[in-house]
């Protein structure tokens, strides 16, 4: 399967170039800094599980435009799963964090080779979504997945959540959708419809809005 | 990097000034061994509040909080990932058919609590809701009068220097608010526009962030950032106004510092705390305990307090405490407008219409709910999404790329107090070895016919106002009961002034104390209410009632 393209309506927008702006402080290029260059290892879940994750991670945000320089965002949960960061919220009945993902990695392996009899991540794109859409709508088969560990639950909750977490704290996903980024101690003065102050991105394409809404 | 959230900070004799990047204001400290007048355990708008009220009417007050003492010049970057420090993020297990999210949700653990990322809004309750059994004919009535509690509001709105209209719209007259309103972002307009399509009254949200400069904290400069702590102090949060005049009168507070217990004496009465911090188990004498933890950790605490004398728990001779617990619902419709919106800049809400708070005819249901227009910073929106949908791939990220074409509106909804939605202990414990609470939370059909009512309103208003493309997305905000007040021992926890009835030197002043839960967020309520009860004690105090 081919993957559509992603249309970019801000193609020209870097939020990086407000890097040494009022629009940054120091302690917000300390943090960002880290994000960009200190990739965490593998330290948690196993390589299986790791190569599962990074599977799931293609299909819910798939970057084709980006090559090989995709915004990483597996080694991201196996950190936070390896810190046992907590969200704050376990929802029954779910399993506490570490076992949860664990688990529910193991239980979308489970399922490709209940239905494929292949790993999840050797799976063709069309099969990992079919996968991930049966759990979504809580319609997997394989018993790794049940009333002990609902599917569409951990999918949404847990999966889906952290992923979405991890890719929209990148600057890379701030620049695709226009958001001003950091912005302290300089915040923004024009806050009227169709006004943007000149240290923010500009929309060059809004076919897309139209499309979705007002054809 | 981040020290205030290791290693305590208000120790050796001063405390963080928080209006500097590395500053110190003096603070005075007590001995563990020396009963003080007043421990308060959490410091948010509940806690924070009282022991500003109690140590300048001359008490000697020492307030703990588990969370860090933060100064946000230097320790709030514009990043939502990073400022998750802000919220408790410590397990809380979920149930129930309509289970709560917790963390980012609706918790605090800093010093300031959950007002050091509230998005501000600071709405009155309408002056019926605190006879609602007895005027509405649903929920119960309070046990303070409308009269009393607006006489603090005008306190704390003070105490907060509002900026909002100069007449609000709804409700009896009432003055002016301090500091002018803020000019309304694009996000708020749609509301606006969509208000006046319908024939129904909008205004510009009362905010607690300033719209001109206050001592050291300057204006608000829009940066959008609200929801994840504010970086240059316009915000007026408990850490930057009462936790200052706490300080300034002498009382001490302690970061890092987690209550695991009430102890009780020979005769009793409490006699104190014990806690822990920076890795040992302390013990805090005091004359009178006061538990500001909010809806989940005060009634936690209570119970965790069992004894020989109080086996079920302090204070639970009723069998109430965890009881009773409420949140609001918190459903939204998002649309795509034609229109650049940018909804990232300025405060999230700045646009709010109460008329179904006001209005009582056409409704299929009891009580009422706010609604307001929204800015959700890109996880926050994204999260929402997918945890409602489950969109994800290529239309996930393409859907996120109208984010500066979104508009949205939020209800704030009242939901029926109920016996089974609770706190109660697990019998798994977390880092401290204290036992996890565990939170039951369902729907009443009422609160259901609300939340209904209200998302068909809201996309009309939406539709009206020119959006396409409309999603509906279900949550909850905010916490409250679970040690509610009262006129009766045997059916509340506490009376009127937050004093429990099972034991006359044990407080309650958070949001816990709530009968019913109202339509718009609770912490102007509960500032009001600290408020209220720092007067009553001291005035108990002069009368030798304490």
């Amino acid at each position: 399967m081919s993957e559509r393209a992603f249309r970019n309506p801000y193609p020209d927008y870097d939020v990086l170039a407000k890097w040494d702006t009022p629009s940054w402080n120091e302690q917000t290029r300390a943090v960002v800094a880290r994000r960009l260059r200190d990739v965490p290892p593998r330290r948690f879940l196993t390589e299986r599980q790791f190569a599962t994750l990074e599977a799931v991670c293609d299909r819910a945000i798939p970057q084709p435009e980006r090559g090989v320089s995709k915004v990483p965002i597996a080694p991201w949960i196996d950190a936070r799963l390896f810190h046992n960061q907590t969200s704050g919220t376990r929802y029954v009945p779910l399993p506490p964090l570490q076992e949860c993902w664990r688990r529910g990695l193991d239980a979308i392996e489970a399922e490709a080779q209940h239905r494929y009899r292949r790993s999840y991540h050797a799976l063709d794109k069309t099969e990992q979504d079919l996968i991930l859409r049966a759990m979504n709508a809580g319609e997997t088969e394989a018993p790794a997945f049940g009333p002990h560990l609902p599917a569409q639950k951990f999918m949404r909750h847990e999966l889906l959540r952290t992923i979405v977490e991890v890719y929209y704290a990148h600057p890379a996903a701030w620049n695709e959708i226009g958001f001003g980024g950091p912005a302290s101690p300089r915040g923004y003065v024009r806050l009227q419809p169709n006004r943007h102050d000149a240290w923010e991105g500009e929309e060059r394409d809004s076919t897309l809005v139209r499309a979705a809404a007002f054809k | 990097m981040n020290g205030a959230s290791t290693h305590p900070r208000a120790t050796g004799g001063h405390a963080p000034d928080v209006f500097s990047h590395d500053a110190w204001v003096p603070m005075r400290q007590y001995d563990e061994d020396e009963a003080v007048d007043f421990v308060i355990v959490g410091t948010g708008a509940g806690g924070a509040t009282l022991a500003a009220e109690l140590a300048e009417a001359g008490f000697s007050v020492v307030a703990m909080d588990a969370g860090a003492f933060f100064r946000p010049l230097a320790d709030f970057a514009s990043d939502e990932t990073e400022q998750n420090k802000l919220y408790w993020l410590s397990d809380r297990i979920s149930a129930g058919d309509d289970a709560l999210e917790f963390g980012s949700n609706n918790s605090g653990c800093a010093v300031g609590g959950s007002t050091v990322h509230f998005q501000m809004v600071t709405l009155r309750w309408r002056p019926e809701w605190f006879a609602a059994r007895t005027r509405l004919g649903y929920g119960r009535d309070w046990p303070i009068d409308w009269r009393e509690m607006w006489h603090y509001y005008d306190e704390a709105e003070d105490a907060l220097k509002i900026s909002g209209p100069v007449r609000y719209p709804w409700g009896p007259p009432r003055r002016r608010c301090p500091y002018r309103e803020h000019e309304v972002n694009a996000a708020g307009l749609v509301l606006a526009k969509g208000a006046e399509a319908l024939g129904v009254k909008w205004a510009a949200t009362p905010l607690a962030t300033l719209s001109a400069p206050r001592g050291k904290a300057p204006p608000c400069v829009y940066r959008g950032f609200c929801k994840v702590g504010c970086a240059t102090n316009a915000k007026q949060s408990a850490l930057n106004t009462f936790i200052p005049r706490a300080l300034e009168a002498g009382a001490e507070i302690r970061d890092l510092a987690m209550v695991a217990q009430v102890e009780i004496g020979g005769d009793g009465l409490c006699s104190g705390v014990v806690y822990t911090r920076d890795g040992a188990w302390h013990r805090q004498r005091a004359r009178n305990v006061v538990v500001a933890g909010y809806a989940v950790e005060t009634p936690r605490l209570l119970l965790n307090s069992a004894c020989a004398k109080y086996p079920g728990g302090l204070a639970n001779s009723s069998g109430l405490v965890g009881r009773y617990l409420m949140a609001h619902s918190n459903h939204a419709v998002w649309g795509v407008m034609q229109d650049e919106i940018r909804w990232y800049k300025g405060p999230p809400s700045m646009a709010v219409c109460e008329h179904w708070n006001y209005e009582d005819k056409g409704k299929d249901f009891h009580g009422g709910y706010a609604f307001m227009s929204q800015g959700p910073l890109p996880v926050d929106h994204a999260k929402s999404l997918v945890t409602n949908t489950g969109m994800f791939g290529m239309e996930l990220r393409q859907r996120m790329a109208l984010y500066n074409h979104m508009a949205g509106l939020k209800i704030v909804g009242e939901t029926d107090a109920r016996a089974d939605n609770r706190v109660e202990l697990s019998d798994e414990r977390d880092g401290f070895g204290i036992p996890m609470p565990r939170v039951t939370f369902a729907y009443s059909d009422n609160d259901k016919r609300l939340y209904r009512h209200s998302l068909r309103f809201m996309r009309q208003m939406l539709e009206a106002a020119g959006a396409r493309d409309m999603t509906e997305t279900e949550s909850s905000a905010h916490l409250m009961g679970g040690c509610r007040m009262g006129t009766n021992p045997s059916d509340s926890v506490t009376d009127a002034d937050g004093r429990t009835w099972d034991i006359r030197n044990l407080w309650i002043c958070d949001g816990s104390l709530f009968p019913t839960s109202g339509g718009v967020n609770p912490s102007l309520t509960i500032y009001a209410l600290a408020c209220r009860i720092g007067d009553r004690i001291a005035t108990m105090a002069r009368r030798g009632e304490l």
